[in-house]
């Protein structure tokens, strides 16, 4: 090469933006516990793997003396690269530049990335650390927001959407994430809210600290903004490329297949169920009885906590697991467990990745506070999701399947393709005991003993109406099976629908009841 | 997994399981009693208009609340008698104090 002055030119002003904002910034960032926008991304994506673009990129602001600063990078990094050999678009703003505002240069590097993923169908990782808007530039910083927000909705159930909040992310910034598939946050570094502390105190008088307005336990717990949580940012990191192993690449494929693999021996399917159907069991335990491996990868698993929602393997095939849990709240379906449901349902039917559902509940949680926050509106949901969603659906019915928690939980009745039972299970339009209480109402009533005649009539109800077997006989339970049956049929069910196909009435789209 | 189990009733069927903060700390429903005005908003009281004693009709203005750069009119929920002014003016009232009692 006759020039190598040009390329040792290219090398320092390389060297120099890959500073981001420079030495002492760095120091700062690292004092508060974070890691730099480019440690992260190189600690994310596959070694060497990392390939940037719009590194020269300056900032075009001239109002209040901008034109007389450099804002190298202009406070973003973004490119592509793998994760275990998937292809992922990223971008990571860079706190060290101007706080990781928001300008319209950073916004345009933002949309260049998305425009990209989008374009060749590969998912999108975004990780958040900035201050905010750009104030600066005004209404060109606005216009940077309204530019992400229209592609994560364009993306959304094209690719997979992965936001990462690794520092502040506030006022307008939030919804970028919250249009997004998955969200993992930090403890003690991740901050969401639309207002601050300092607005909320003047304004209205009450005084908060960031971490309980909008940290990273508050969203997991709380509002359920936040699909995964971690102690440190390498736990994340760990929990990112585990997700990326569970999906596909976009809407067009299935998830990469792994080996097929045995659950472990000490999850023993047939010593999960307590002996008295009021007790409750870790329905977890039975779904790492029948995952390939036992390997269970929860979502929101501190929020709602009597849903359990997550990705486990089936025959090597990736499988979304929907299942009521027993130890909390009795397995309810209420306001939260509802939306956590739903949402994860469409996203599978999104991307191509079939559902089982396990059925243990007692019905919807009785109410006002239910009732006023619009446990019908929350609740229609779970109905619409499974019965729009055209993957395979299959269903194993537990023990308690009552009234229209039964409808709800994936039944026949909207289109699973199988629903299996247990010996145990317990299918009617109520408990046995409000159940006798309306039926044989006179007869207790008018009983020597009525308190003794209710008894016996809750136990005639059990014997009649608590099993899988009136459900059977109409055919709505396709087969009572032995629970060490369980993972045999449900593979072999697996198997046979992967060409499932199921043609749908056109129409721009449906209506949920958001 | 014994720990923190309690009972639950769901539709006459008692369930041994865990109970979620959500549903422990819920807000026991308690009807409106229209003798009793709360702030509906967490602000300023700027002005008071009425004082203990005074006769006063449905709708009529009793003070007024600053917020969010607001001045919000709290009207008079029946026709009756001021029987106590709870808060003064200038007070900063979070959401829900009570601001005035009727009879």
């Amino acid at each position: 090469m006759p020039d190598n002055k040009k390329i040792r030119e290219l090398k320092e002003k390389r060297e120099k933006l890959l500073l981001g904002g420079g030495e002492q910034a760095i120091e700062k960032q690292k004092a508060m516990g974070k890691r730099t926008a480019r440690e992260r991304i190189l600690g994310l994506l596959d070694k060497d793997s990392f390939n940037e673009y719009d590194l020269f990129v300056e900032h075009d602001a001239h109002d209040f003396d901008m034109d007389k600063k450099s804002l190298p990078t202009d406070g973003v990094i973004i490119g592509t690269g793998t994760i275990y050999g998937a292809p992922v678009a990223i971008f990571a703003q860079d706190f060290t530049v101007a706080g990781g505002s928001l300008g319209l240069m950073h916004s345009r590097k933002i949309t260049k990335i998305m425009d990209h993923a989008l374009k060749m169908r590969m998912p999108l990782i975004g990780i958040n650390d900035s201050g905010g808007a750009r104030i600066q530039e005004g209404v060109n910083s606005l216009a940077g927001y309204g530019e992400i927000f229209f592609r994560n909705t364009i993306s959304s159930g094209v690719i997979p959407q992965i936001s990462v909040i690794l520092g502040p992310c506030a006022g307008g910034a939030v919804y970028s994430p919250a249009l997004t598939d998955f969200v993992f946050v930090v403890d003690n570094i991740s901050k969401m809210f639309i207002t601050g502390p300092e607005v909320i105190k003047t304004v209205l008088g009450e005084e908060i600290s960031m971490e309980d307005l909008g940290g990273a336990r508050v969203h997991s717990e709380i509002t359920g903004n936040a699909h995964f949580f971690a102690h440190s940012e390498e736990e994340c990191f760990e929990q990112i490329k585990k997700l990326v192993t569970f999906i596909p690449w976009h809407n067009g494929k299935k998830a990469r297949p792994f080996e097929p693999a045995e659950p472990l021996k000490e999850y023993n399917i047939n010593k999960i169920m307590p002996e008295d159907p009021t007790h409750p069991y870790d329905i977890k335990d039975v779904i790492r009885a029948i995952a390939d491996n036992s390997d269970f990868f929860e979502i929101m698993e501190l929020y709602a906590k009597n849903i359990v929602i997550g990705f486990g393997r089936m025959g090597g095939k990736t499988t979304g697991f929907v299942a009521n849990q027993p130890l909390e709240m009795a397995g309810v379906l209420d306001v939260d467990s509802s939306d956590k449901a739903a949402r994860f349902i469409r996203y599978c039917d999104a991307f191509n990745i079939p559902i089982i559902t396990l059925v243990d509940l007692p019905g919807y949680l009785p109410g006002v506070d239910q009732e006023h926050a619009g446990v019908i509106r929350h609740g229609a949901k779970v109905l619409y999701a499974y019965s729009e969603a055209t993957v395979p659906k299959l269903t194993v019915i537990l023990r308690k399947a009552y009234g229209g928690g039964y409808i709800a939980m994936s039944s026949r009745h909207l289109r699973a393709d199988f629903v299996f039972a247990w010996p145990t299970a317990e299918i009617a339009v109520m408990g046995p005991e409000g159940a006798a209480n309306i039926i044989f109402r006179k007869e207790i009533m008018s009983a020597p003993d009525p308190e003794q005649m209710r008894k016996q009539k809750v136990e005639e109800y059990k014997m009649k109406f608590a099993n899988p077997y009136v459900a059977a006989s109409r055919g709505y339970v396709d087969a009572v099976i032995e629970p060490s049956e369980t993972r045999r049929i449900l593979l072999h069910s697996i198997e046979i629908s992967d060409a499932k196909d199921v043609p749908m009435p056109a129409k721009k789209h449906g209506l949920p009841p958001f | 997994m014994e720990d923190n189990l309690e009972y639950l009733n769901i539709n006459s069927g008692l369930y041994k399981t865990r109970i979620n903060p959500r549903f422990r700390n819920r807000k026991k429903y308690k009807p409106a009693d229209p003798k009793l005005i709360y702030s509906f908003i967490p602000g300023v009281i700027v002005e008071i208009l009425v004082h203990e004693g005074q006769k006063v009709k449905l709708g009529d203005e009793l003070m007024i609340l600053e917020a969010m750069k607001m001045k919000n009119r709290i009207k008079c929920s029946l026709d009756g008698t001021i029987k106590k002014i709870v808060v003064k003016q200038g007070a900063k009232v979070p959401k829900g104090t009570l601001l005035i009692e009727l009879e």
